[in-house]
């Protein structure tokens, strides 16, 4: 109902909501091992999940971005 | 707390000096006709990609923040670390919802979520519950940032008691006041950049020097007692506190971006690619903010808290002091200087934009729609000024004359009573299916419920839950907003089945769109 324009909802969003359980669901995470560095599971994971989600952040915004409107 | 740093004291002082200068000289920077309200008030709309991601950065992720987080994991280990899932899920809420908020308003000359709701659901009465509840939840946040302040000011060495004590954080606050009344919100955007700058050096040293002064990370986190390490599992009885929690990190994502001073950080950027970039740029921040809270674990491996010279300040500040300490303890003074620069300015800059934020609901919500309709944009920021003021001096008042108990209390209150306007704003600019009177009716069934419960729960933000024999204890806000969303749902039903019309919406579907 947009044409080419940057649409309300697009599947790509749906990559975004995923983010929600590996943050959300904690019996993923609360281990001592394995370690990273001597860091324990628990704090390097949720540290990468950081980074992670940031990343699917950046690809969805460049696979539903459209030229038209900058 | 007698023994003045002076390398340090010297350090801070040039850093304020500067940032000082910075904020009354932002007022030329993109200039605009600062007698109207969005410019003052939200800089122009002018702010592209990479100022909203320091403004932002530097209002969301506040000095209370830098210095609370470490000081609960200093103190309860493992839960405080629900500030990083709590950070990941804001993001793709905020690319998802804002960018409609983002068009809408710049559509129609919005400034405040109030506004939006005001044009949307054709209802004073409902933005005026939006209205004050940001206003009230935002005053304690104010008041927090200066406690953030006051911490820093002790380990300099020049906080103490009585008056004199008082002055460094009467002077820094007079600073922020004039600033922020010259400049709007154009000061606080400028300044950001050097706080950002600041604390990301000061993060990223602490997490390699300190460790290294430690013997490694393996032997922080050995000294951590295995209790404070992980979460307790799961009981027959009760989910525990994997519950708290994962509800703590959703009910505070949710609350977030409701709060005055981000919608007035958001509503700044130039464009709504520069909004969704954001999502993708800012969790840098929340990975500063997760090394910030292993501090607090290195500032228990090196037992700052046993050391005699840290006593006094243990005592005024109690565990907020375990990061101060720590980098008083590692650091040389003059990098003392610079990370204590990087809190006390960086308390600034959300206060500054806070007291703008409750200074645009007050003038455009209250002021305009309730006693004066026919204010000029003259009349209307001049009028956002003097209140930008009054909050502010509500704030210090606070913080001089009540215990900081009562901030903390009032700042969790802030936050169950801020995620009960999420319906009007988030379901609204989806949908006009709610009734406006239903929305308010759930926002007040969501108010006392949740003001109620955390009053019985002693101010922890913990509902003791228990469905059918299982405990499912979690965060206050997230219960009440459901109990709020379902009594909307009801009442709107209700009023449908009553055949109640609503009234005219403001907007239109193009509206959201790009």
């Amino acid at each position: 109902m947009d044409g080419n324009e940057e649409r309300a909802w697009s599947p790509w969003y749906l990559l975004l909501l995923i983010q929600f359980i590996p943050s959300l669901w904690v019996p993923f995470y609360n281990s001592a091992e394995p370690r990273l560095a001597g860091i324990p599971f628990f704090y390097w994971f949720q540290m990468a999940l950081v980074l992670v989600s940031a990343a699917v952040t950046a690809v969805v915004y460049f696979a539903t971005e459209t030229s038209r409107n900058r | 707390m007698e023994h003045v740093n002076w390398i340090a004291l010297a350090v801070f002082i040039v850093l304020f000096g500067f940032i000082t200068w910075l904020g009354f000289a932002a007022a030329h920077w993109r200039r605009g006709d600062l007698d109207q309200l969005h410019e003052w008030g939200l800089g122009g709309r002018r702010f592209g990609t990479l100022i909203t991601w320091f403004l932002v950065g530097g209002d969301l992720y506040t000095a209370y923040t830098f210095i609370a987080v470490p000081a609960l994991a200093f103190g309860a280990g493992a839960l405080a670390f629900f500030a990083v899932p709590y950070t990941i899920i804001i993001y793709p809420i905020l690319f998802i919802i804002y960018p409609r908020l983002w068009n809408v308003c710049r559509k129609h000359g919005y400034v405040t979520g109030a506004d939006f709701v005001r044009g949307r659901f054709g209802n004073r009465w409902l933005a005026l519950a939006v209205t004050v509840t940001g206003i009230v939840a935002t005053m304690p946040y104010i008041a927090l940032q200066l406690v953030g302040l006051q911490v820093v000011i002790g380990g300099l060495g020049i906080g103490g008691a009585g008056w004199v004590g008082e002055l460094p954080l009467i002077f820094a606050f007079i600073i922020l006041a004039a600033f922020t009344y010259s400049s709007g919100l154009r000061a606080p955007a400028a300044i950001a950049i050097v706080k950002d700058l600041l604390i990301y050096i000061t993060a990223f040293a602490a997490v390699v020097i300190i460790p290294i002064q430690l013997g490694g990370f393996a032997k922080i986190f050995a000294a951590v007692p295995p209790a404070k390490l992980l979460l307790a599992p799961p009981s027959d009885a009760s989910w525990g506190s994997f519950g708290v929690y994962g509800t703590l990190a959703l009910g505070s994502a949710m609350a977030l971006f409701l709060y005055p001073h981000s919608m007035t950080g958001l509503l700044s950027a130039s464009s709504r690619h520069a909004v969704r970039r954001n999502a993708a740029l800012l969790p840098s921040y929340s990975f500063l903010l997760g090394l910030l809270a292993l501090l607090g674990f290195f500032a228990f491996a090196a037992g700052v808290k046993q050391m005699p010279e840290f006593a006094a300040a243990f005592a005024s500040f109690g565990n907020n002091f375990s990061v101060p300490a720590l980098f008083i303890k590692s650091f040389p003074s003059w990098f003392v200087g610079l990370a204590f620069a990087a809190i006390g300015i960086g308390a600034l800059v959300p206060a500054a934009i806070m007291s703008i934020a409750a200074a645009n609901l007050f003038t455009r919500n209250i002021y305009r729609v309730f006693f004066h309709a026919a204010a000029s944009q003259r009349q209307e920021t001049q009028m956002a000024k003097w209140v930008s003021l009054l909050v502010k001096l509500g704030a210090l008042i606070f913080v001089l004359w009540v215990p900081t108990q009562y901030a903390i209390q009032l700042q969790l209150l802030g936050g169950v009573w801020i995620v009960q306007t999420f319906p009007a704003v988030v379901f609204g600019l989806y949908t006009r299916w709610f009734n406006s009177w239903a929305l308010l009716l759930g926002w007040l069934a969501g108010t006392v419920l949740g003001t109620w419960v955390a009053v019985e729960a002693n101010f922890t933000p913990t509902w003791a839950l228990t469905i059918g024999g299982y405990g499912m204890p979690g965060y206050t806000a997230l219960y009440s907003v459901i109990v709020n969303i379902a009594v909307t749902i009801l009442a709107t039903l209700a009023f449908r089945a009553l055949g109640s019309a609503s009234a005219i919406d403001g907007t239109v579907p193009a509206d959201y769109r790009p």
